[in-house]
Parts: structure tokens; sequence; C-alpha cells
């Protein structure tokens, strides 16, 4: 499984004319682990989501490639998109409150996901879920399967969430901020889970953050995106030696537990990095 | 000062708070942390008067307080709250939400007071007649901040103010607390379960666990790892991996 971006730009219509939200993004990626960071508007969520064509209906997309295993994901119809869409590539959103079917049991949901992928008895899918749900250590899945989502605790949530994403048996796992919403012990957790069945599963993994320590240490490669635009990347373990005066802001911004600052740094943006 | 001894508040059969215990100089800033459910929360709204089912001694604004609070308890301590998108009403504008606790508390001059108050929190004199929709998250948080200051309180109650923003918005609106607190000497009691964030601004920690106060120490201990409870280790050594993923990787 290769994806390959280039050049990807994202337009929305305005009174003004159309604004760009991506302004010339281009990646590839194989079977690693990339992390893309940046602040909210930066575009980072629009360009992974371009990859499962996964946009707003007015979003005018334009690229030289957008390419998933080969596919051309700009043309591609939609009973080719639904072929990688869930099946080839998981989605992981923030929110398991609201990303998850209020009225069906954890178990239910997963269920489905393995049945409409893979076919086979209601009694497989259900062996399955609960299955899924002993993978992403959940310790009772037996009692959780049959719980509703507002009996989960949030690290629970999320879990089922990432079991129903790896029903199909994707190649791709995109991570949109999966633990934005969970305190710092749960996210270690989560991540830690995400890392370890990425790797054992030999898949690719995008995780989307904004936040740099974080996704530098789950990720080998770090896109930093500013305004749409990728201003610096990086190996993940390099990230301490960046150039980009914007990744090296978000780095100082940060309040640090080992070196007390009597102030925080603040950014001060440049107009330059917006580029032309 | 604020004085909290052997708090304890109940949830049917759960016990969230546990007896817990501390006190807060005039002017300190405290930082309760502790994982989602450690009952950290939960303390922050029994002190602001939100929830009235509790039983110990709250000592605040100079006097023991029950589970109604007066107005003049409202009017020296505030409270922030996490997400600035759910803490403002989406249909005033930043003028009416500012004046309104103004117009609660009898406060004459309202207009100068708004406008003073939007240069405090350094947010430009004409957002002053915006909706929320039209204010990026770090102004409104500044938003939040200026109401819970206008009727010059002594007390600030933060519940996790800063993590629905990004980082670098962060920064700003912790200098923001920290000028606020010299300028006007609050004192701050901050919910976190950033140990970075809270060991910025908060000298006196404590942790929390299963609704029990497990351990309190200096943000300077903590620092240090002078720490005497396994579970704050635990919260020191993850947030320290993550601070310095190059040192943890090498290690």
């Amino acid at each position: 499984m290769q994806v390959v971006v280039r050049n990807l730009r994202i337009a929305f219509p305005s009174p003004q004319g159309p604004t760009e939200a991506v302004r010339g993004v281009s990646f590839a990626l194989g079977q690693e682990k990339l992390g893309i960071v940046g602040e909210s508007g930066s575009g980072k969520s629009l360009t992974a989501r371009s990859i499962l064509r996964l946009l707003p209906r007015q979003a005018q997309v334009s690229a030289e490639t957008i390419e998933f295993d080969g596919i051309d994901v700009l043309k591609a119809n939609e009973t080719r998109m639904r072929a990688i869409r869930g099946k080839r590539a998981g989605l992981i959103m923030q929110d398991p409150k609201f990303s998850l079917n209020p009225v069906m049991t954890a178990g239910q949901q997963i269920a489905e996901a393995w049945h409409a992928h893979r076919g086979g008895s209601r009694k497989e899918a259900k062996d399955a879920a609960v299955e899924l749900l002993a993978q992403v250590q959940i310790r009772d899945p037996k009692r959780v399967a049959d719980m509703y989502p507002h009996e989960l605790s949030g690290g629970m949530g999320q879990r089922a969430m990432i079991a129903m994403m790896l029903a199909p048996d994707p190649e791709l796992l995109i991570a949109d901020e999966p633990t934005s919403a969970l305190d710092a012990t749960v996210q270690a957790e989560i991540l830690r889970l995400i890392e370890d069945l990425v790797s054992r599963r030999g898949m690719g993994l995008i995780l989307i953050s904004h936040d740099l320590p974080l996704v530098s240490h789950f990720c080998d490669r770090v896109l930093v995106m500013y305004a749409g635009r990728v201003v610096e990347e990086a190996r993940a373990g390099e990230l301490a030696r960046a150039k980009h005066p914007y990744t090296r802001g978000l780095l100082d911004c940060l309040p640090s537990l080992v070196q007390p600052k009597p102030r925080l740094a603040v950014m001060r943006r440049d107009p330059a990095w917006l580029g032309t | 000062m604020i004085e909290v001894n052997e708090l304890r508040v109940r949830f049917g059969a759960i016990e969230a708070v546990k007896g817990v215990s501390f006190r807060v100089p005039q002017g300190a800033s405290f930082g309760l942390v502790g994982e989602s459910g450690s009952g950290k929360s939960t303390v922050l709204r029994a002190l602001s008067g939100l929830n009235r089912d509790w039983s110990g001694d709250i000592v605040i604004a100079e006097k023991g307080q029950g589970p109604v609070r007066d107005k003049d308890f409202f009017r020296r301590v505030q409270m922030v709250f996490q997400d600035p998108y759910g803490s403002l009403h989406p249909r005033q504008t930043v003028d009416r939400a500012l004046s309104e606790p103004l117009l609660v508390h009898g406060i004459g001059d309202v207009d100068a007071r708004v406008r003073r108050a939007l240069a405090e929190v350094a947010l430009p004199a004409m957002l002053r007649f915006r909706y929320p929709h039209q204010l990026s998250g770090g102004q409104r948080q500044r938003v939040a901040i200026a109401r819970a200051l206008m009727a010059e309180p002594e007390v600030l109650l933060l519940d996790e103010p800063t993590s629905a923003l990004d980082v670098s918005v962060q920064a700003e609106v912790l200098n923001l607390l920290s000028d606020l607190q010299r300028a006007r000497n609050l004192t701050y009691i901050m919910v976190s379960h950033n140990l970075a964030v809270v060991a910025h601004l908060c000298s006196e920690i404590g942790v929390m666990q299963g609704g029990e106060m497990v351990e309190l120490l200096s943000a300077d201990d903590l620092r240090a790892g002078r720490i005497s409870h396994p579970h704050t280790k635990a919260l020191r050594a993850l947030s320290i991996e993550l601070e310095e993923p190059e040192m943890a990787k090498s290690a």
C-alpha cells in the first residue's frame, strides 16, 4: 500500500471568491507512521481526509495526484471509493461520544462493520466483535460488547472505535486527533495501543494532532503545516533541531515540567510564512 | 484564604470525593491534578456552589460556606470553564456578556468598565459588539476570563482553562492569567490533567486519585521529583516521557 499526494489544493467558495485552505501539499506514505501537526485551521484534517475523498460538499479539490495503492482517488467512482473507505483505510475521529451510534451497543456497531466488509453469519460477526474488543485491550470484552456508548468512559469508547476500524483489516489508519478528548494517562494508553496495532499488522498510520511532542513520540516522520502548506518535514527524532521558526515556536510556547519558564514564549507570526 | 476540610461529595451510591482537605493563602495559586474521574472537577464545583450536595467545611471569601451561597459570594468568587464554545451565550454579544455581571451586582459605570475589561485581556475594542461565533477559540476564552473579572472577584476557579486551545494560544492565555494575578492579587484554584501547565501557574499542587487527595506538594518538588506517592510518580514520568521524546527514546 502506497499513498501519494502531489500538489493538493482545497478551496472553499466565499463571497470574496474562493479561499484556499490547503495550498499545494505533497507527501508520500508507505508502511510507516506519519504525523501531521498544525493549529486549528492549518488544513491538516482536510489533507488527510482528501485521501478518502471525505470532504465537505462545497470543497473544490485539485491535485496533480491523489493515489491510494495505485487507485486514482480523484477519478474513482463512488463504488470504488467505498471499497477503500472503511475497508482498506479506517478513520478514527476525535470524540467517541459523537462518532458512535448512541442507540446501538458497542458490540452491535463493531459486528455491523465486520459484517459489512466481510460478510458471514450474525453469530460470526458477534464473536468477531468480542474478539476485536479483546484485541484493543478491553478487559471484559463480553460485558463491554453489550454496553451502550453512554455507559463507556472516554478511553473505552475510543477503544471501541478503534476495534470497529480494525474489523475489515485495513492497510491504512487515519487518526484525526484521536486523544484530544482524553486525559494524559488514557491518551498515552490509546496512542500506545494504536502504535502497537499498526506495527503488528503492518499498517500505515497518519496521526493528526496539534500536539507536536506527542506526535513526534509516536511517529516516524512529521509534517508541520501552517496556513495550508507544509512548512517543515522532519524525522521525529530530529525535531529538536527543527529549523522553521513556526516549528520552533510550537515547541517553545509549551510549558515544561523539567525546565521552569518564568514566562511562556508567544508566537510571533511572520507574514512570510504564508508563502506565495 | 481558602480552607477546605474533609470535603465529601456523593453521587447516589458513589462517593466521588472522599474527605479532601487543603488550604490556599490569599494571592496564591493551587493546582488540582488527576485523571478523569479522580474527583478534581467535583471539588471545584463544590467550591463554586454549582454542586450543593456535599459535606465537610469550606471557608472561602472570609467565611464558612453552606450549600447555598449569597450574592456577595458570587461577586467574590468566579469560575472559568474549559470550553469557551459552550460557556458563552451564542446569541449574546461580547458587550452583553461582559455587562451582565455589572447589572447583576449593581455596579455602575458599565461602558467604561467593559472597555477597560477588553483592554485588560488584550482584546481589540472592535470585538465588543461581536457574537461568540465571530471570535476564535482563544478570543472566546479571553472573553470568558474578562467576564469572570467584571465584578472584581478575589478568587478565580479555573477548570481546565486551556485544554481546548492550540498550544500557541495556550501560552498567551497562561501569560494573561499570570499577569492578571500579579496585577489584582487574585487567588487561583486550577484543575488540569496537564502537569506542565499546572506546575507553570501554580506553586502548590494537590494530586487526586479515586476521590482522595493522595499527595500535596510544591511545584518545585514535583519538578525535582521529590515525590512520595506512586501515583504522582507515574503522572510525572508520563509527562516527562511525552515532553522529551528523544531523551526517553535514547534512555
